[in-house]
């Protein structure tokens, strides 16, 4: 425990936040996003993502472990191995995931019945072992804890968008709020005035392909606006 | 037996790990680019997913749980012990097929590594977890869901060699045509969802 205490206060010192530390938070939102660039961590993302409430907890969940693996793997890495580094990251990876998992279940029971194996699929979310390999190996911890707090918010936004169309189209609802729809099941409380009315539910946007379909359409618009990112071969 | 066959079938074509439930869906997009490696990749996946489940079977049931080896409910521990099983694993086949089949070795090549960190590994083990398998049913999942798995990545492999021949519109090239043929293929996969499993009982 001393040892980390004392590395703690040594970095103290290096708690900047400069240009090059905000870049390290923004660049993961669009030009490196870990979803719709790197397609990294494309699992997850397809199926929790029918409602809103589950994209959101997740996104949370997933930038815990990213941003404190990165913090442990980059205080650490000067001690692990190059053989078993893969094994001592997986741990790293599954003790975080562990935590998050158990304190899901003790917060919100539900939602974790809802979320089930896929809380514990983070730990092979690819984007939490990518940036282990690509950035915490060879970065001080603070900035390797920016990186690491990018990459999930990049993961949760794609997430929070995928989710809101799919619950918006599929359910005519947001956060369970109905938004557009009949506000009763077998519209027979005709008398509520609600916003487009005669819509019923698209059942295909709750079906996990329409995720693939949603995850095109914003790689498609994110392609136009930014050329660089087009596929040339 | 009717009931092994019957879980084979569905864990690789009702419940596809890569189409219905989009498990491994990094390397499933990042590795079909062509026939010859999505082939390589999907034995090996077959390979492992065929072990690791039977053998995570057996450390559940025999040491993690209450009636196990000691003798208290450990289940906190399954995430830890079944990556760390999977890693080690592959370790260990990757040196078995060093040894006894050089050719097999190379033609798999990189692939058995990366399957470490294949989702649908952990996946099919959470799942064998959660549906409450007993052995023999976990080694005919474990085998089915490789099976389909592999099924999958050959399959898009192969329509995304024949796309390179097609006018994509340029943001959508590669990538977003890949989500959006995997999106497609789901869809067709849902129509084996009618199928009534009893009916190969």
């Amino acid at each position: 425990m001393a040892e980390v205490k004392d590395i703690k206060i040594k970095e103290e010192s290096a708690f900047s936040f400069g240009k090059v530390e905000k870049k390290l938070i923004s660049d993961p939102l669009n030009d490196n996003n870990p979803i719709t660039v790197q397609v990294l961590g494309v699992c997850s993302a397809l199926a929790v993502t029918t409602l809103l409430s589950k994209a959101i907890v997740m996104g949370i969940a997933v930038t815990f472990v990213t941003a404190f693996s990165n913090l442990f793997t980059s205080m650490l890495r000067n001690y692990i191995p190059k053989q078993i580094r893969m094994i001592v990251q997986l741990v790293i990876i599954a003790f975080l995931v562990t935590v998050v998992e158990l304190a899901l279940k003790a917060v919100n029971y539900p939602i974790w019945k809802e979320l089930s194996v896929f809380i514990g699929l983070i730990i092979t979310n690819c984007i939490v072992m990518g940036r282990l390999e690509a950035f915490a190996m060879a970065n001080k911890p603070w900035k390797s804890f920016l990186d690491g707090i990018g990459n999930g918010l990049g993961y949760a936004i794609i997430l929070i968008i995928i989710a809101a169309i799919r619950e918006l189209f599929g359910k005519g609802s947001l956060l369970d709020f109905k938004i557009i729809g009949p506000t009763s099941e077998y519209m027979l409380n005709t008398t509520d005035i609600s916003l487009l009315s005669w819509y019923t539910g698209n059942n295909l946007m709750i079906l996990s392909p329409a995720a693939m379909f949603v995850v095109a359409i914003i790689i498609w618009v994110q392609r136009h606006y930014n050329k660089k990112l087009v596929d040339i071969s | 037996m009717g009931d092994l066959i019957n879980i084979f079938i569905k864990s690789a074509f009702i419940e596809n790990l890569a189409l219905s439930y989009f498990l491994g869906m990094c390397s499933f997009l990042a590795v079909s680019k062509s026939v010859k490696t999505a082939i390589g990749l999907g034995i090996a996946v077959i390979f492992v997913n065929g072990l690791t489940i039977p053998m995570n079977w057996l450390i559940d049931h025999y040491l993690l749980g209450e009636g196990g080896l000691f003798g208290m409910d450990l289940t906190f521990l399954r995430f830890i012990i079944f990556i760390s099983t999977i890693a080690a694993l592959v370790q260990l086949v990757e040196m078995i097929v060093e040894k006894v089949s050089p050719s097999l070795y190379n033609s798999l090549g990189i692939f058995l590594p990366l399957i470490t960190v294949n989702c649908a590994i952990l996946g099919a083990s959470l799942f064998m977890i959660a549906k409450e398998y007993n052995f023999s049913q976990s080694v005919s999942f474990g085998l089915g869901g490789g099976v389909g798995w592999a099924l999958a990545i050959i399959a898009i492999a192969a329509i995304r060699e024949k796309m390179q021949y097609s006018h994509v519109p340029a943001p959508l090239r590669g990538l977003g045509m890949a989500f959006l043929l995997t999106g497609l293929m789901g869809m067709a996969f849902m129509g084996l969802m009618g199928i009534d499993p009893a009916a190969f009982k």
